[in-house]
């Protein structure tokens, strides 16, 4: 199912392609200063900017870029879902977006975050006992995959063990970009159907969860059609699972391919949070997209209507001009002004909720197993598209190995 | 040094409540409140540079 090779990554790029989903880093880096907008006539034409201030400055310009779909497919959303968008608030512009923005900010506000983390440090405990006495374990998909499922599930209010079915609605939607248009719209539809029955339950019998709050939710006295949640909520799942999968996976593995970092870890645990933004910087796993909304000019590139942009924050966080030593993963790095979480009015809403994550997954994981290292480095893969992480990622935990 | 927070600009990344607790809090919406008013003491002038530099949206600015 797999495109036609790329012949050239600045007239011809594939996001999707095998050799960007292993190592995008140098592509970047070439184009950034050979091509800094690279465009490919794929997915009916779309742009790549490398530059952090070229990113930047898309990502800020509201006016001629929408939000109105933010995963490239070969295929455009109809006109008609603007403002809303399949998924309020990513896929929103102004002025609806703040309102649609503003029911989530509290919920996931430093404060209530704060309250969900010791739930999430002894669910994190949970598996790594599940591992205990093993040599060699799935960093990926026997831990961090399980992380974000849990923690997301329990603010939703939805069942912990309908996290498969959470985990293939989001590949399907994030990894299932070629699939013809009417896949991509029953994948959706059967998440509707899935999440009504619980918003008309909600509605019936609120609780203190994020369904029954985005239910009592309005926008300008009008409350918020079950519609709007049912998508709002979609969106929770898919934003909130493969993204922080893939930062956990990301800084595992780079621990377990550098035992100088993962040591100075072990020897200095108040030095996480920081490195955590460097992992989060270097190992950047999400890109987002934008529409050209009217033929207009950037960078000298004539984009044309309904254009793709790729949005890559992880491209301009590798940005030497922005960053010293940019393709260093420096894990004491300051300053550091990284945009992984987004630029302008889409900022992550969930970034709190992800950074708590991260940080009570590689403590608990970093206790458990201070010795970790990169069991087979020829069987780790990674995701491809949009959301880039490690999907298979075998390490060998054995003490003192 | 004075600071100054430009609260169209900030998106709550959070960058300079977590580095610069003495300096900058939240509200509960995760957007930044700036605590001192006037002066930075000398002692706090180091920590409101590490905010200034970290804030991915530059909203913060000195004076
Ligand atoms: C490390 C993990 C994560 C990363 C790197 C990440 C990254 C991003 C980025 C780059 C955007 C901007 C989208 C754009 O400009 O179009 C975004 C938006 C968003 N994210 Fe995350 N995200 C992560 C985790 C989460 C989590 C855990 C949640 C919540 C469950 C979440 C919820 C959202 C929402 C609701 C938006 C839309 C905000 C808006 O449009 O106003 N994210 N995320
Ligand atoms: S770091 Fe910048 S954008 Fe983030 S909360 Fe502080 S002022 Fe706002």
């Amino acid at each position: 199912m797999s495109n036609p090779p790329v012949a050239d990554w600045a007239t011809d790029f594939d996001h999707t392609d095998e050799q960007w989903a292993a190592d995008p880093f140098p592509i970047w880096d070439e184009l950034r200063g050979t091509c800094p907008v690279a465009h490919t006539e794929r997915y009916g034409g779309a742009w790549l900017p490398t530059r952090h201030e070229d990113v930047s400055a898309i990502a800020n310009d509201t006016e001629h870029f929408t939000s109105r779909s933010i995963i490239v497919t070969p295929h455009r959303p109809p006109m008609e879902l603007a403002p809303e968008g399949i998924a309020p608030p990513i896929s929103s512009d102004p002025p609806f977006h703040a309102a649609a923005r503003k029911m989530l900010l509290a919920v996931f506000s430093p404060q209530s975050i704060a309250r969900l983390e010791a739930s999430t440090r002894a669910y994190c405990q949970e598996l790594v006992d599940l591992l205990a006495g093993r040599d060699v374990v799935d960093a990926a998909t026997e831990y961090a995959q399980h992380i974000p499922v849990r923690v997301i599930a329990d603010m939703l209010g939805l069942p912990e063990s309908d996290g498969d079915r959470f985990r293939g609605f989001v590949h399907d939607v994030l990894e299932g970009v070629a699939r013809p248009l009417e896949e991509r719209v029953d994948i959706l539809l059967a998440l509707y159907e899935y999440l009504l029955p619980y918003v008309e339950e909600r509605t019936a019998n609120p609780t203190d969860d994020v369904i029954s709050m985005l239910v009592g939710s309005d926008i300008d006295g009008e409350p918020l059609t079950p519609f709007h949640v049912i998508r709002t909520v979609g969106l929770l799942l898919i934003a909130g699972i493969d993204t922080t999968w893939s930062a956990i996976g990301s800084s595992i593995w780079h621990l377990a391919a550098t035992p100088s970092d993962r040591q100075r870890l072990v020897a200095q645990p108040e030095l996480l949070p920081t490195a955590i933004e460097e992992f989060l910087r270097a190992y950047a796993p999400v890109t987002m997209a934008r529409l050209v909304k009217e033929d207009v000019e950037f960078q000298g590139c004539p984009m044309k209507a309904e254009e793709w942009v790729l949005l890559s924050f992880p491209a301009a966080n590798r940005d030497p001009a922005m960053f010293e030593r940019a393709d260093e993963v420096i894990i004491d790095r300051q300053p550091n002004r990284h945009a992984a979480f987004g630029l302008g009015i889409h900022r992550c809403a969930g970034s709190h909720l992800a950074r708590m994550e991260m940080r009570v997954a590689l403590e608990v994981w970093l206790e458990a197993f201070p010795d970790f290292h990169l069991a087979d480095p020829a069987a780790v893969s990674w995701s491809v598209g949009q959301v880039r992480g490690p999907r298979t990622l075998p390490v060998s935990v054995t003490r003192g190995a | 040094m004075k600071l100054r927070l430009d609260t169209e600009l900030c998106q709550g990344h959070g960058r300079c409540y977590s580095l610069a607790p003495e300096l900058f809090s939240c509200d509960d919406e995760g957007q930044a409140v700036l605590l001192v008013e006037g002066e930075v003491p000398a002692d706090l002038e180091a920590a409101a540079r590490t905010a200034v530099d970290n804030c991915p949206e530059y909203a913060i600015g000195t004076e």
